[in-house]
Order: C-alpha cells, then sequence, then structure tokens
C-alpha cells in the first residue's frame, strides 16, 4: 500500500471518529436512551444512514459503477443460513453494547478523546475475539 | 464562526454522513464497512494463538482497516478533545430521570464517572461493566460476523437479511441488559 492509500483510509477514518463523537454515538447515555426508547436521536441516524447507504448501493449496482481503481463494486453476500450465529452472536453483541455502552467504532473514539480507561474494554473485546476464535468450530453456527 | 465544530450535530445531519461512508470506502477502493474486523485483525498481529480463524494475511486484508482505526482515535481526539463540547448531553428527561434512580450521579460527560474512570475499576459495577461489557462486544460481534457498521450500518444498507437478524440480536440482547441486567448489577 502506496503512502496515499494510508492517508486516504487514515483521513477516512479520522472523519469517521469526529462524527462519532459530535453525535453523541459514543456517549454511554445515548445507548441507555436509545434502549429505553426515549428519544429519536439514535434511531434517527442509524436510520438515515442506512437509508443514505440504501440508495447508495442501488445505484451503484443499477449503474454497475467502478471503484477508483476500475474496478467493478461487488459486495460478498453473508451466509444467511447461518442463523442461530447471527441470533446468538447478536444478542451476545447486543448485551455488551448496552453493558459497556459503546461499539467497536466508538470504544476506539472515546480511547482518542482522553478516555484512558477504554483501553479496559479495549483489552477486554481483544480477549473476547480471541476466545472466539479459539471456541469457533465448538459453537453453533 | 466555527461554533459547530464545538456544538453536538443533530441526528439529522450525523446520519447521512455516516452513511455516506458506505459508498465512499467502496468507491475509494472497493472495501466494506466494518469496523470490528479489526479485532480480528489485531489478534492475528499479535500472533497469539494458532487457531484457523486467525490464519491469514491481516496485512493483506487488515492493512486499510486497521489505518483506518487509527483515524478514528484521531477523530475521537479532535471531536473529544480538542473541540470538545463543554456542555452536557441533552438527554430525554425521562432517561436522566431512570439513571438517577439506577445511582448514576455524572451527567457532565459524554460517559458517566460513575463508572468510566480507573477508580471506578475497584468498584464492582464499574469492573464489571469495563471487562465483561468489552468482552462481550468482542466476542458477541465477531460471532455475528459484524458490529454496528458491519451488520446495521453495510448490511442493511446492503438488504442482507443476515444483517436483519444480527441486528434483532443486537436489540434482543440490549434491551435484555438495559432492562432486566442493569438494575440488579448497578
Amino acid at each position: 500500500m502506496k503512502f496515499t492509500e494510508y492517508l486516504k483510509y487514515f483521513l477516512i477514518g479520522t472523519g469517521f471518529g469526529f462524527i462519532l463523537v459530535k453525535s453523541e454515538v459514543v456517549s454511554w447515555f445515548r445507548i441507555q436512551e436509545m434502549f429505553r426508547f426515549d428519544s429519536i436521536h439514535m434511531y434517527g441516524i442509524i436510520g438515515l444512514a442506512i437509508l443514505v447507504g440504501v440508495i447508495s448501493i442501488q445505484l451503484i449496482k443499477r449503474w454497475n459503477m467502478k471503484d477508483a481503481y476500475g474496478n467493478p463494486i461487488t459486495i460478498p453476500p453473508k451466509d444467511v443460513s447461518q442463523v442461530k450465529r447471527y441470533i446468538i452472536g447478536g444478542s451476545l453483541f447486543g448485551l455488551g453494547w448496552a453493558m459497556l455502552g459503546a461499539c467497536p467504532g466508538p470504544m476506539f473514539a472515546l480511547l482518542g478523546s482522553g478516555l484512558t480507561v477504554m483501553i479496559v474494554p479495549i483489552l477486554a473485546a481483544l480477549a473476547g475475539t480471541l476466545a472466539y476464535g479459539v471456541l469457533r468450530e465448538r459453537l453453533p453456527h | 464562526m466555527f461554533e459547530f465544530l464545538y456544538e453536538p450535530w443533530p441526528w439529522y445531519v450525523a446520519g447521512p454522513i455516516i452513511g455516506l461512508l458506505v459508498p465512499l470506502l467502496l468507491f475509494v477502493g472497493g472495501k466494506k464497512f466494518g469496523f470490528s474486523s479489526n479485532l480480528r485483525h489485531m489478534c492475528t498481529a499479535c500472533n497469539i494463538s494458532k487457531a484457523n480463524y486467525f490464519n491469514y494475511d491481516w496485512k493483506e486484508d487488515g492493512r486499510w482497516n486497521l489505518t483506518m482505526l487509527i483515524g478514528t482515535i484521531t477523530g475521537g481526539f479532535l471531536g473529544g478533545y480538542v473541540f470538545a463540547n463543554p456542555e452536557p448531553i441533552q438527554l430525554a428527561a425521562s432517561t436522566i430521570e431512570d439513571l438517577r434512580a439506577l445511582g448514576i450521579q455524572d451527567f457532565m460527560g459524554l460517559v458517566p464517572d460513575d463508572f468510566f474512570t480507573w477508580g471506578a475499576l475497584g468498584s464492582f459495577p464499574g469492573i464489571l461493566i469495563l471487562t465483561l461489557g468489552g468482552f462481550l462486544v468482542g466476542f458477541g460481534a465477531r460471532y455475528a460476523g459484524g458490529c454496528t457498521s458491519g451488520h446495521a450500518i453495510s448490511g442493511l444498507s446492503d438488504l442482507q437479511l443476515a444483517s436483519l437478524i444480527a441486528v434483532i440480536g443486537f436489540f434482543i440482547g440490549g434491551l435484555i441488559m438495559t432492562w432486566l441486567i442493569y438494575p440488579i448489577i448497578v
């Protein structure tokens, strides 16, 4: 990867982290508010993000658009037959998301905002990833 | 003129910008937006397990995403430190009331000091939230094959049924934690 490539993804990530903070998606309070159905805030953000995403992908597919390297844009579908993995894994993720009040992106954005204690849940999330990798063959998918 | 850098952005501004990340990443390099893959890349890069799941070329697959992660930390620094909003979050009154009833005392920042300080690691709810919460986020995201970005945003943007099932799972777990488990542990 060339320097300009790194720069490109670094800048996109910077924008992502900035907006995660400015939209307060990183806030434990906003996640509590969402799961208590007390405000449109998080639903509005996720809903509009999906709406913009759906329209973009439909246009990309309809017009057979290509990426910056001239390669056709294709999105590999997820294997929908693995229903157990999505329900069980998704529910475990949901338990963690509500407990910690942060999903993976926000954990790192919060660390950047100066909340050094986020190193603890980040290490714990890496331990969780490791545990999944080791146990994977024995878990229902 | 630059007040907007300090102020929180409304949901109807932030949502569409986050959604634009999906086509942006597809256009700049055919990449699919999904943050939690980075957790897998980091484990693989540390070479701590022989499991098949960590046997792949993490540099080839993950460099772009890990670079984005470093950017995300930088963006968090800009948004939450350099241009930090000095005001408390404008939460719904009913949420504040519920959280006060739970015993939360600090409403000033992005997260309550009640749980998110090094000192809070010495309290039962503090250490449980920071360690078990983080563990479940990592384990669950990789088990489900994606997190909020990969399933809720990317996957649903591509109208994938698998992602809809995963997001339903996110809410099953989230509602159980918020309504049934939090009142016990806090």
